[in-house]
């Protein structure tokens, strides 16, 4: 394939990341909004929320933080807390390395575009990953986390504002549109929402809720379990249901996946 | 803030980005291009299921539940709803966060 008749679709695939950024971005800048109002309120001044939304770019990792300080937790504190709710980076960049590319200086530098939206964005089934569309997906939403958090620190909304505008439904209502696409891949995607959701519910009674969504990542084990005829399921459309693989899915990119990519099912999210 | 200096904060802000980077270089650093078996791929593929619905949950619960807003959670059901019936996502979004403003305004 000659590098002219690559290129067009190389574009293609990071702006189907850049589309698939553009729920997430808003979400995030209204995160980021909340994060620098409530930064500043805590004295943390102008410019260190700003940067700290530059070098961190990580919602659950500064709120982390920003709590632990803001309870006397001191600086290994604050740290530990954000390091103990960004653990599930370390999965989420062994399961995407096979798909970046280069050497392993290059994959660990493009590993840096790993945030939940995009990883989840650029997952094409099966724990295969399109790096052009996590690229894409994270370009959009880096300025516009730090946009956010710029309009918050300098108008620091109150909270109260926030809630009454329903901005706080951002977050969860994108997850959740997220999560639409994921339970129509197989029977245990379903099982393990299941579970997920059962173990969050309950650890967030007792434990912060980042320590409760890491929690959750633990009912990925149901992918241990045999299939029926005693192998492992991967990722098996419903029966009776056609492949989305071999239809493209319910919903088709317009641009289809990136030419690096591996077998997609052609999910348009978002 | 409680009585945290400034150059506290500013150690903190630099050790969770160091962190944050470790943990996401770490598995490419050491994988490289190498496949993973495919049980291993099939829990990784499951853990984007399993983590946005704790993502759901967590926000609409939050600590302790003490965050659980009836008026949130119809919000977000509503977007759900949308993008069912094939709201794209900035619309499904829309939907969620008017009703939710709507039911806080009566």
């Amino acid at each position: 394939m000659s590098s002219a008749a690559v290129s067009p679709r190389r574009r293609d695939g990071y702006l189907a990341g850049a589309r698939a950024g553009i729920g997430p971005a808003i979400a995030g800048l209204v995160l980021a909004l909340a994060f620098g109002a409530a930064a500043r309120a805590y004295g943390w001044g102008v410019v260190a929320p700003i940067v700290a939304s530059i070098v961190v770019f990580s919602a659950s990792g500064q709120l982390a933080l920003m709590t632990a300080l803001a309870g006397g937790g001191g600086a290994f504190g604050g740290v530990l807390a954000g390091a103990l709710v960004t653990t599930r980076f370390l999965p989420m960049g062994v399961g995407l390395a096979p798909d970046l590319v280069g050497g392993r200086g290059r994959r660990a530098l493009e590993a840096q575009a790993i945030v939940d939206p995009s990883w989840l964005a650029a997952h094409v089934g099966g724990g295969r990953f399109d790096r052009r569309k996590l690229l894409g997906a994270t370009a959009v939403q880096w300025p516009c986390w730090v946009a956010g958090t710029i309009v918050g620190v300098f108008a620091a909304p109150p909270p109260e504002l926030l809630h009454a505008l329903g901005l706080d439904v951002v977050a969860p209502a994108f997850f959740l549109l997220l999560l639409i696409g994921e339970l129509q891949r197989s029977r245990r995607a379903r099982a393990a929402s299941a579970l997920a959701g059962l173990i969050a519910a309950a650890l967030v009674l007792v434990l912060p809720a980042g320590l409760a969504l890491i929690g959750s990542g633990a009912a990925a084990a149901v992918g241990l379990a045999p299939g029926r005829d005693g192998t492992t399921e991967g990722p098996v459309p419903d029966r009776g249901r056609p492949s989305e693989a071999a239809t493209g899915g319910g919903r088709t990119t317009a641009a289809g996946p990136s030419d690096d990519a591996r077998p997609a099912d052609g999910e348009d999210r978002p | 803030m409680t009585d945290l200096s400034t150059g506290e904060l500013w150690v903190a802000i630099v050790g969770l980005a160091l962190v944050n980077a470790a943990f996401k270089a770490a598995g490419p650093l050491i994988l490289g291009d190498r496949e993973l078996p495919p049980r291993v791929r099939d829990v990784i593929g499951l853990f984007a299921p399993a983590l946005l619905t704790g993502l759901v949950l967590v926000n609409l619960l939050g600590d302790r539940w003490r965050d659980l807003d009836p008026t949130a959670v119809l919000g977000v059901l509503a977007a759900a709803g949308a993008r069912t019936a094939g709201a794209p996502i900035p619309v499904a979004l829309l939907a969620g966060v008017l009703l939710a403003a709507l039911l806080r305004l009566l």
